[in-house]
Parts: structure tokens; C-alpha cells; sequence
């Protein structure tokens, strides 16, 4: 029996240097080759040419376009989100397993097909499109219909990530500050938000990643009009279709720069959280 | 008198509390309903709308069925792929301290900051035919973009983290006395394994296993740009749906789509059952 | 002008598959003088804590009244009532330092800022944290969140203090030293104040009062002293301290104490002849040193030694009272003089006890007994 048991604390060094090689390689091949390859692609084509392209105007439009989609997005849901969360704590009601269920729909949805839901639903003969259409409001091929697949496809990340913060902070600060004498209102901002606001900055993070990265969901609902519901990742699809490869090449290691930025976020977030709840 | 006053102050306090609560309720339902419910309904209602007849004969047609068998063929074997490869990662990046761990741990999550079509797009420079591993490769009779490989590394690089990030936290969390309680009883470190540790991290690698599952049914952009859209070889279910939407079939898109909804529906009841599980076992 | 509680019932709504819900508290009444220390004592549901809350507001009873300084507070909120509360985990803000705690009710408040940096240092000059007013929560001990807590409702300068549990997670010797600068504190500021605790030796040794309550009813109030030696239930007497439970009879000529029936031929058959339970403390269990026949010997009852265990501070004394387990407490001189031991015959005297059952029994028997010179 003794010997057993130290026998599973001596570990072959052998073996756990070939198992850790093993998990690098296959990390290293999968994930680090192609991004070293699309920054040797974007070099070979040229630096100059790349900033170049990312000066014209259609580049510009787009990333302005998709900066202004992914700031609706994250409002929306995180306004939205934060209440969501609340409701899911903290309420009980009839329905509500159901309702958590539907949360986390979005998530497993193929963006083509979500992009196809505002489709159906915002089309001229949709539900809604009939409407809006009578009204004189574009939805789809224009951008509330871009806004709108964004929102879906980014619906789940701050419900997700605030609600078990919400779970586990539990009522008791927020009574503390009412018994000191805080109104509703003023527990909510003061306590409430604040005690939640690591998660909160996560899913926040994850959303603009999401968004800044929509490309399935956004293509089916814009029509993808050059200089005016082209977005940033519709754009480099536009210009490898046109073989222009150092457009496609700067605008796509341009989003995976800010890629690398949101991941170091997202990294010092989890990190925040992990402390503040120990 | 001097108690019917603060009754009815009580009363009305019960009821701003209750009030307060439903309106919230309310405008959570909202959005809810207005984003996520009311367009999948819509998805639903359209697709159901022509009756079951020309549901099943947009589905009988040999594009759509390929489409889908391979979709789903796909990602089932990678469920095989990513359990034992994100298991192994996880193992290695909690139990194992490597020098440069914590920025492996760090670029784990790359996939998921990634925009897809970049994915797509470092695949093609990497792989294609004006790729230094592409010509390499083609030299040599293998082709991997506009080929199922492509497709494989494509949904292989966005569904990398899913398991690993399942397993990790419960790994970090699972208590080593458990493992060393089994030693001392007798049991050697694969035996260990195999009916200490495996079983407790069982549902976080199932959680991990349907979440990549699930991606891989419905990820679009790096797809679109490596399979080459070839109907009967190439294409995925949800590149035959942009067709099809593109192309302006409605019925094709709506039965296919309906199909991954409901491989989405029965992913999301998994996850359900094994969420509980784990809370159930947690205590 | 204080505290008081009228009729205070509270309802919890039924849990799912249950049609009824837990009734919580069930009509109580209380008064808390002001400038008094009061313990709300109990064991856990015993409703001792929704009492606490409904005084803060947290919770809406389902009726009665309560007023705060002589004012009817039932229908105001929380934030309104101008209490301190200091919860049983704590709750503190766990995103902000012990200062920012502290400054909440104050910057709610909307004092000036001078106002709160004076007011934050005179309390953590109180709760002796001077030199942690820059940590956050988490880089506290046990012991030091609690106090901090306290600093903080107290600062505010509110006229009611509640605190629920609030040694309840901390070790014993931490928690013994707080009860004491709990006590010391109240003596200083006079705030009038409730604490809620199950523990009865901390709700003896720093109340000016205690309402012990049970099932959501109260059992008894009074000082520390007047329930411990005069418990008005059966369930305040087992509940606080240690005791003896004898089951009696009376009967025609006598009372019979366990199996054993004490010749009485005096006493008369009492109308409805009834069952009695005698609670009698360890501490008044006398031990006489008399053989049957003295003179010292009147009053009391043979039994016999079966053990005796070493206590630190004094002897325990297990005894065989006519077939009945009980135990008396000998301090450690008396105890080692007598050199008790197991087998050992004695006589015990009941120095003091009650008697349950019905009151007019309680009167009647304390007479008879005395009459037997059963009782000094």
C-alpha cells in the first residue's frame, strides 16, 4: 500500500515532458501557425499597401460601420443583460427554466440561420417587415437589421457572466445599504452594479469580440452594399473575393490586433473576478 | 384608527415591492421575446407554414441531405477530437507548470476573440495553394483547402476552448486527497484516473463536447472561405442555407435551418441535464 | 421610548408542494427600553431573527405594529428608519475598503465631505482599525470584518442598533472578546440595541434583558437572572442552563419522584390528582452529608453516587435518585473534602426548583413540599 502510494507521487519526468510537448505541438499547429501565416502573408504583401488600403474610403465606412453596430450591441444587452440576470436570480416564476434555456439559444444557433430568423422576420412579408415596411423603415438590408442579428448572436454573454455573480453575492449588501439608509435606486448603482462589475467588464469584452467578429449573421441581413452595410470582417470578405489579398490582409490582421487587445481584457478580467471572489 | 393607517402603509409597501419586481420581469421578458424569442418563433412558424410535405422534399434533396450528413458527421467526429485533446490541454495546463503556461493559457482563448473570417481567411494563406505548407502538401497529391480537411482545421481552430475551459476550472477545484485517498487504497495511477478523476471531470468534458459540438454545426465563416462551396463534397449546412437565401429559395433554407434549430434544441437540453448533474453532484 | 412590538405575525409564503407556510413569528409582543441592551434568544426557527428584520424593515409582517422612538415605522422602508444593522455574515461591501464602508451611510446621507472624514476616524478609532482603513474586506480577519461592520452601522448615528448573529461565524475566544467590547461599547454610545443570538451564555452575559423565544412565540422576558432562576416554561428551563427533569406524582399521602414514592402521610389526595415535572438546576442540587434519622436529614431524599467527573473548574456529580438519573455540581473543595466516589449513599436537597404543570399544581406542590421540608 505504501508503496503505492508513492509510487503515484513519482511521476516520470519522461513521460510528463513528452505529455506536455504533445499538448504544445498540437497547440502550436492549430493555432499559432496560421495566425504567424496570415502575418507573413500581410508582410509579403506589403505594409505600405496595407495602410494604404486601410485609408480608402470603403475600408473606413466599414469599420466605422461595425463600430457603431458593436456599440448597440453592447448597450443593448447590457442594459438588457444586467436586468435579464436579475429577473433569473431572483425571482420565481412560472416559466423561468424555461426562460434560462432560451438565454442560452443564441449561443448554439449557426449565425446563417439567425441572420435568416430577421430575415423572415423584418422581410417584407414578415411578421414585423410588413410593418416597418408601411412605416417607411428599412430593417433588413440596412443597419437595424445588422443591429439586430448582432444583438441575437451576442444575446447570452453578459446574462451569462453577471447572473452567478449575481447568485453568489446574494441579497445581504444590498440590504446593508438599504439599512444604512440607500433607497432602492442608490443600492442598485452603489452596491448592486459595482459588486457585479468584473463579470459585468467580461461579458461586456466577450460581446465586442463577438460583434467586432459577426460575420455569418450580419452577411444574411445586409446585402452587403459596398460603402453602406458593409461591415469589417463583410469587407475583407469583399476584397479576397476580389482578389484584393493586401486589403483583405490588413483589414483582418487590423481586427486581430484588436482581437489580441480584447483577449488581454478578457485575461485581466477573469483574473479580477477569481480575486475579488476569494 | 391608530392601527388601520399603518396597515394600509404596509400594504402599499408589499405592493411597490411586487410592482417594482414585475416590471422588471416584464421589460426582461421583453427583451427576451422582442430579441431572441419572436425571431426564432418566426424561423419556426415559416418553416412549418407549407405543412410537412414540402418540408420533407426540401430535405430529400440530395444538396440539402449531404449538406447535413456531412455537418453533422463533422462535428461528431470532432466531439472525438476535442474531449481528448482539450482533456489533455487542461490536464497539462493545471497540473503540469511549464515555463510560458500562463500566455498558452492566455492564447487558449484566441479562437473565441479570432473574427471567424480571419480564421478562414489565415487557414487559406497557410494552407492554400499559394501557401508554403499548401504547396507543400498539393506537391505531394493532399489538398486541404476547398477540401473536407480544410473544413476539419477550420472548425478544429473555433471550437479549440470549449473543452479545455470546461475541464479547467473543475480540475482546478477537483481535491487531490480524493486521488491520493485512492492510492492509499491500492490503486495504481491509471486506475486513479480512470475511476477518480475521469468520472468527476465527466460532465464538465461532455459540457465542453456539446458546446464544440454545437459551434460546429452552425460556424459559417471560416467554413465559407476554406470549403470551396462544392454541393455534394464541400458544403455545409449552413453554407447550403446562405445559398439557398442567397439564391432566394426560401423553402430549401427554411428546411435545413430548421433542422440545425432543432440540432441547437437538443445540444441546449443536453447541456440543461448535465448542468444539473453537476450542481446536483457539487451539493 | 425604545422599542416596541405589537402583535408582530409573519407568514412565509409556502415553499413549492407544501400548501402551508412556515408561521415565523406568532404574535409577540416586546418592549425594548431605550438605552437598553436586549437579546432576542432562541434556537434556530424559533423566529428570532424575522423579528430583527421586520424591526429594520427588511421584512413586511403580516401584521402588527412597530415603533421606533415612539414613532409607527410598520409601513416605512428600510432606508427610512434610520436603524444600523449589523448582519450575521457581515455583508459588507466587498468591493469597497473598510473607509468606503463606513462612509456609506453617510455619503447616502449626503453629509459633507469633512463631515465623513471625521466621522469615518472617530469609528475606526472606536473599533480600533485605524490602520486598516485602506484594505478591502477579503484582506480582514473574521474578527476585524466584524467590527468594521459594526463601525458602520454605527455610523450613521442611528437610534436603534440590530444585530443579527453577530459572533455567530466567528471562533470561540474571538467571539467571547467581541461580546465583551459589544457590552463595553453599548455602556460607551447607549445606543439602544437587539441582538439576536442562540447562544445563552452570550445572551446572559452582556443583555440588559432577554425575550426568549420559541416556535415564533416569546416564552419569557426579564433580566438574565430573573428567567435563569425563575424559568416561566418548561422550554426556557431546558433551553437556558443545564437541569434536571423529575417526573412526580402527587398521591394520597405522598409523592412518588420517579418509581420511588415519598412516605407523606399529611398530605392530603389533591382534587385530580396530578403529574408534575420538577426542574431543578445541577448548582441546586445539594449534596447533604446526613444519615437517615438525623436531624439534618429532614427534607431530603437518599440517593445514590454513580460517578463523578473532573470538570476543570468543579465536579460533576452523577446521582441515582430512586432509580432516576440526575446530576449536581459541587464546586472542586467541597467535592475533593467529601472525596466523592461512585456507590457512595447520600441525601440531596432540592435548594431550589420549579414545578410544572399547571400553575395552580405549581403553587400547591411548592406548598406541600415545603410543608414535607422538601424545600428551605
Amino acid at each position: 500500500m505504501a508503496e503505492n502510494a508513492t509510487a503515484f507521487r513519482r511521476e516520470s519526468p519522461w513521460g510528463r515532458r513528452l505529455l506536455i510537448a504533445a499538448v504544445l505541438v498540437w497547440f502550436a499547429l492549430l493555432l499559432l501557425l496560421p495566425l504567424a501565416a496570415l502575418v507573413r502573408g500581410a508582410w509579403r504583401e506589403g505594409i505600405g499597401a496595407g495602410l494604404d488600403s486601410l485609408r480608402r474610403p470603403e475600408a473606413r465606412q466599414a469599420f466605422a460601420l461595425t463600430f457603431w453596430i458593436t456599440l448597440v450591441a453592447v448597450t443593448v444587452n447590457t442594459v438588457g443583460g444586467v436586468a435579464l440576470a436579475l429577473v433569473l436570480v431572483r425571482q420565481r416564476f412560472r416559466g423561468r427554466l424555461l426562460l434560462e434555456g432560451i438565454v442560452d439559444l443564441p449561443f448554439s444557433v449557426s449565425p446563417v440561420v439567425a441572420g435568416f430568423m430577421f430575415l423572415l422576420l423584418f422581410g417584407p412579408h414578415g411578421w414585423l417587415g410588413r410593418w416597418f415596411e408601411a412605416g417607411g423603415i428599412r430593417v433588413v438590408y440596412a443597419l437595424p437589421g445588422m443591429m439586430l442579428a448582432t444583438i441575437f448572436v451576442t444575446f447570452p454573454f453578459v446574462t451569462r457572466e453577471v447572473a452567478p455573480v449575481f447568485r453568489e453575492c446574494g441579497l445581504e449588501q444590498e440590504e446593508a445599504a438599504r439599512t444604512l439608509g440607500a433607497s432602492g435606486w442608490q443600492a442598485f448603482w452603489r452596491v448592486t452594479l459595482p459588486s457585479v462589475r468584473w463579470g459585468l467588464a467580461y461579458g461586456v469584452t466577450l460581446t465586442v469580440a463577438r460583434s467586432l467578429g459577426e460575420f455569418g449573421a450580419v452577411l444574411v441581413v445586409s446585402g452587403s452594399i459596398i460603402g453602406r452595410t458593409q461591415t469589417a470582417t463583410l469587407h475583407i470578405h469583399q476584397a479576397y473575393a476580389d482578389f484584393h489579398y493586401a486589403g483583405a490582409f490588413a483589414a483582418s490582421l487590423a481586427l486581430a490586433l484588436v482581437s489580441f487587445i480584447l483577449l488581454a481584457c478578457m485575461e485581466f478580467l477573469q483574473r479580477r473576478a477569481r480575486a475579488g471572489r476569494s | 384608527m391608530l392601527r388601520r393607517r399603518p396597515r394600509g402603509a404596509r400594504a402599499a409597501r408589499a405592493a411597490g415591492a411586487e410592482r417594482s419586481a414585475l416590471g422588471l420581469r416584464r421589460a426582461a421578458l421583453g427583451y427576451v421575446g422582442l430579441f431572441v424569442a419572436l425571431p426564432v418563433a418566426a424561423l419556426a412558424a415559416r418553416a412549418l407554414a407549407d405543412g410537412p410535405a414540402s418540408l420533407l422534399a426540401a430535405l430529400r434533396r440530395p444538396e440539402a441531405f449531404t449538406s447535413l450528413w456531412l455537418t453533422f458527421r463533422l462535428a461528431l467526429a470532432l466531439i472525438a477530437v476535442n474531449t481528448v485533446m482539450g482533456t489533455l490541454m487542461a490536464w497539462v495546463l493545471v497540473r503540469h507548470p511549464f515555463p510560458g503556461r500562463s500566455l498558452v493559457n492566455a492564447l487558449i482563448d484566441l479562437p473565441f476573440a479570432i473574427p471567424t473570417i480571419v480564421t478562414g481567411l489565415m487557414l487559406i494563406v497557410l494552407y492554400g495553394p499559394q501557401g508554403v505548407v499548401g504547396r507543400f502538401l498539393s506537391e505531394r497529391g493532399v489538398e486541404i483547402i476547398y477540401a473536407k480537411p480544410g473544413i476539419v482545421l477550420a472548425l478544429l481552430f473555433v471550437t479549440f476552448p470549449f473543452v479545455v475551459r470546461a475541464v479547467q476550472p473543475v480540475l482546478m477545484e477537483l481535491d487531490r486527497d480524493m486521488e491520493e485517498a485512492a492510492a492509499t487504497l491500492g490503486a495504481s495511477r491509471w486506475t486513479v484516473f480512470r475511476r477518480v478523476v475521469l468520472p468527476a471531470l465527466l460532465p464538465a468534458i461532455l459540457t465542453g463536447a456539446a458546446l464544440s459540438f454545437s459551434r460546429a454545426l452552425g460556424e459559417f465563416g471560416s467554413v465559407i472561405m476554406v470549403a470551396g462551396n462544392i454541393p455534394l463534397r464541400t458544403q455545409t449546412a449552413p453554407v447550403y442555407v446562405y445559398g439557398e437565401i442567397e439564391s432566394d429559395n426560401h423553402a430549401g433554407a427554411l428546411a435545413v435551418s430548421l433542422v440545425l434549430l432543432l440540432g441547437s434544441l437538443f445540444v441546449l437540453i443536453v447541456l440543461h441535464r448535465l448542468q444539473t448533474l453537476g450542481r446536483r453532484r457539487d451539493g | 421610548m425604545g422599542i416596541k412590538i405589537r402583535n408582530l405575525t409573519k407568514r412565509f409564503p409556502p415553499a413549492r408542494g407544501e400548501t402551508e407556510g412556515l408561521l415565523a413569528v406568532d404574535d409577540v409582543s416586546f418592549a425594548v427600553p431605550e438605552g437598553h441592551l436586549v437579546a432576542l434568544l432562541g434556537p434556530s426557527g424559533s423566529g428570532k431573527s424575522t423579528i430583527l428584520r421586520a424591526i429594520a424593515g427588511l421584512e413586511i409582517p403580516d401584521a402588527g405594529t412597530i415603533e421606533l422612538e415612539g414613532r409607527d415605522v410598520t409601513g416605512v422602508p428600510a432606508h427610512r428608519r434610520g436603524i444600523g444593522f449589523v448582519f450575521q455574515h457581515y455583508a459588507l461591501f466587498r468591493h469597497a475598503t473598510v473607509r468606503g464602508n463606513i462612509a456609506f451611510g453617510l455619503e447616502v446621507r449626503r453629509w459633507p465631505r469633512e463631515a465623513i472624514r471625521g466621522r469615518v476616524a472617530e469609528l475606526l478609532d472606536l473599533v480600533q482599525l485605524v490602520g486598516h482603513a485602506d484594505r478591502y474586506p477579503a484582506q480582514l480577519s473574521g474578527g476585524q470584518r466584524q467590527r468594521v461592520a459594526l463601525a458602520r452601522a454605527l455610523a450613521p448615528r442611528p437610534s436603534v442598533l440590530l444585530l443579527d448573529e453577530p459572533f455567530g461565524a466567528l471562533d470561540a475566544k474571538v467571539r467571547r472578546n467581541l461580546a465583551a467590547q459589544l457590552r463595553q461599547l453599548h455602556d460607551e454610545v447607549r445606543t439602544t440595541t437587539v441582538f439576536v443570538t442562540h447562544d445563552q451564555e452570550e445572551a446572559i452575559e452582556i443583555a440588559d434583558e432577554i425575550v426568549v423565544l420559541n416556535r415564533g412565540r416569546v416564552e419569557q422576558t426579564g433580566t438574565a437572572e430573573e428567567i435563569y432562576d425563575g424559568p416561566a416554561t418548561r422550554f426556557v428551563a431546558s433551553f437556558i442552563g443545564n437541569v434536571n427533569v423529575i417526573e412526580g406524582r402527587v398521591e394520597a399521602g405522598g409523592l412518588r419522584l420517579g418509581p420511588r414514592r415519598v412516605p407523606a402521610p399529611d398530605l392530603a389526595a389533591p382534587p385530580g390528582a396530578g403529574e408534575v415535572v420538577l426542574l431543578v438546576r445541577p448548582e441546586d442540587l445539594a449534596i447533604v452529608a446526613a444519615a437517615e434519622g438525623d436531624a439534618g436529614a429532614a427534607g431530603t431524599l437518599p440517593a445514590e453516587v454513580r460517578g463523578v467527573h473532573y470538570r476543570g473548574d468543579r465536579f460533576e456529580i452523577d446521582l441515582d435518585l430512586g432509580g432516576l438519573p440526575v446530576r449536581a455540581i459541587e464546586p472542586k473543595q467541597v467535592a475533593r473534602a467529601a472525596a466523592r466516589r461512585a456507590g457512595e449513599r447520600v441525601r440531596v436537597r432540592f435548594l431550589r426548583h420549579s414545578v410544572f404543570e399547571t400553575p395552580d399544581q405549581h403553587v400547591r406542590i411548592r406548598e406541600q413540599m415545603r410543608s414535607l421540608g422538601y424545600m428551605e
